[in-house]
């Protein structure tokens, strides 16, 4: 027994995948995360004319399918993809409390940290899942809707169709780092909580509350280190040339709401007593 | 492995708050004991236990499970499985895939022996459905088969048979028995005396989060002393010959035509029969009472006030029995 080959966060890491696999809130998250799109670009099919005029890229929407998933991501940013990383990330800690679980799988041969970061890893793998599958639906319905044409840039260059459709793959990767980082409070809530529910609307509270922090006069200021301006970090991208300083302060931003996130989650879950269930 | 002991708890110390749920706990529970920590509910059973498998920390003292501490790293419970409270799985999975999740967590070749456990609390049919439907009797059978899995040394109980029906209580001691008879060490906690007695061959009886005893089950019985009903042909003369005879103490039962008494030896008993057989006051029965070791338990972990409660408890139930119109 000594010899013993210990398992390591990899298989924790793919049963925690499993567990979400045979969950219902995880295809209830991805079901959104794919309709979304769809019901957005037969919207945009239906009413020739108009469109969300007063937001980037909002006019472009009927003359390039590439201009659909930049809208869905700056719409999504307030509240959808917040609650749909939530759903998951606020559970994955919780539940276990929820269905007794902790003392089952605590007293087997894994330590709690090994098993703290095969959830963060969990949740981070489902949240990028959601970003993927909303990218990826919206740029398809889009080009159906609107068609494979080139995209007008922040700056007002014209940019080709394939380039631009880097572009949106970019910002989807840029996009994901404020996901990350609602991702981390949603575990510290879970695991702070104990409660599902709790950890999910606290996660939300959080992230709408940090948006209204900036009509307060006077903390205007502070607009460019909240965590909800990081979700407009991939508009550096469609600017000719690249404009890197959003994305680099997103970057750094997202880390400083991430990692004393995951730090502190990580503490409560080494120290605590599990005594229920 | 070294030669410490499977479990051994010194100074063990757990506050919630005011509230002392472990109060100053040793016990020692030597290598191949089946051990049982008996105690009223409440007592601070499952928080020791919940301590011996690291899921809390001590307020103060010491747990070393084979010379390790639990809380340091979960590398203590090599060789250590059991449950806490009612073992608990994922619902939405099934029997068996519950046990290939935990089995992948203990590494090893536990994967390979999921056919096995399942075949050794025969739960083989049931293996495919959700736990989520499965009963409690169950429940229970699948926390021990995923115990089972880490081929333990040491196998941490907690009421194994609680909540079970005779069937099912049956057949988890009997499970137990032969787990112990395999060469495992078992600590079980209980609240049940007949379980214990079955079962242990030592035992720690707990009140309160204090040990009040620990030692052998024999030697317990040997200080409860062993008590004896008789019935005679002749219940006054009877009482007589006991109130006079060496070596027989406290006679009681008057009116009921049974006497009880405590021999101070089986010398004294011999005497006795002896002299009730003179006095003409033949035995129709004379046989030794079980109850003795269960009114030590109840003074052990109850005290003397909440005993009377009982007693009284007791006697308002007989008085509406008896008043009932039949």
């Amino acid at each position: 027994m000594s010899a013993a080959r210990t398992p390591g966060v990899g298989t924790i890491y793919r049963w925690e995948l499993r567990k979400l696999r045979s969950q219902k809130r995880t295809y209830l998250g991805l079901g959104a995360a794919a309709l979304v799109p769809i019901i957005f670009a037969v919207a945009v099919a239906a009413q020739p004319g108009g469109g969300p005029e007063d937001v980037p890229f909002g006019r472009y929407i009927h003359s390039t399918g590439l201009a659909i998933p930049l809208v869905l991501l700056l719409f999504g940013s307030i509240w959808l993809f917040p609650l749909i990383t939530a759903l998951v990330a606020g559970d994955i800690v919780a539940a276990e409390d929820h269905n007794g679980t902790l003392k089952t799988i605590l007293t087997r041969s894994v330590e709690r940290g090994q098993i703290f970061i095969a959830k963060m890893l969990a949740a981070f793998s489902y949240a990028a899942l959601a970003i993927l599958v909303t990218g990826t639906v919206a740029t398809v319905a889009g080009v159906i809707v609107s068609g494979f044409h080139p995209i007008t840039s922040l700056s007002g260059t014209q940019v080709s169709a394939s380039h631009g459709l880097g572009l949106v793959a970019a910002s989807l990767g840029v996009y994901l780092l404020p996901i990350i980082a609602v991702a981390c409070i949603g575990l510290l809530f879970s695991t702070l909580f104990r409660n599902s529910a709790a950890a999910i609307v606290g996660t939300l509270m959080f992230s709408l509350l940090l948006q209204l922090l900036t009509i307060i006069p006077g903390l205007g200021g502070l607009q460019p280190y909240l965590l909800s301006t990081q979700f407009n970090a991939w508009q550096g991208f469609l600017r000719t040339p690249v404009d890197w300083e959003p994305i680099v302060r997103a970057t750094w931003v997202c880390a400083f709401y991430a990692i004393p996130s995951l730090v502190a989650g990580m503490i409560v879950f080494l120290r605590r007593d599990v005594a229920g269930g | 492995m070294t030669d410490a002991p499977p479990v051994e708890v010194r100074g063990l110390v757990k506050t919630y708050g005011e509230i002392t749920a472990v109060d100053h706990v040793d016990l020692t529970v030597r290598r191949g004991d089946v051990f049982g920590y008996l105690g009223p509910n409440g007592a601070g059973k499952t928080t020791s236990l919940r301590m011996m498998l690291g899921l809390i920390r001590p307020t103060a003292g010491t747990v070393r499970v084979f010379g390790r501490d639990p809380q340091l790293s979960v590398r203590a419970l090599e060789g250590v499985a059991g449950f806490v409270e009612a073992p608990r799985f994922y619902p939405y999975l099934d029997g068996r895939t519950n046990l290939r999740l935990l089995a992948a967590l203990d590494g090893d070749d536990a994967p390979r022996r999921i056919d096995e456990v399942l075949e050794v609390v025969e739960l083989t049919d049931r293996g495919g459905d959700k736990v989520g439907g499965y009963s409690h009797g169950m429940r229970q059978r699948l926390g021990l088969a995923a115990a089972l899995l880490r081929r333990p040394k040491l196998l941490l109980l907690d009421e194994p048979a609680t909540g079970l029906d005779p069937g099912g209580m049956r057949d988890m001691r009997r499970l137990i028995r032969r787990l112990a008879d395999d060469g495992i060490t078992v600590l079980l906690s209980s609240h049940l005396l007949a379980e214990v007695e079955e079962l242990c061959n030592r035992v720690a009886i707990v009140r309160k989060g204090r040990i009040v005893y620990e030692g052998e089950l024999e030697d317990l019985r040997r200080t409860a002393g062993v008590s004896y009903r008789l019935r005679t042909v002749d219940d006054e003369r009877a009482r007589r010959v006991c109130a006079a005879q060496p070596g027989i103490e406290s006679t009681d039962g008057a009116g009921t035509g049974v006497i009880t008494f405590q021999p101070a030896d089986d010398q004294a008993l011999a005497q006795l029969s002896l002299a009730l057989t003179e006095a003409g006051a033949l035995i129709l029965e004379l046989a030794p009472r079980s109850a003795t070791l269960e009114d030590l338990f109840f003074e052990l972990t109850e005290g003397d006030g909440d005993r009377e409660l009982a007693a009284a408890h007791v006697d308002a139930a007989a008085r509406i029995v008896e008043e009932a119109p039949s």
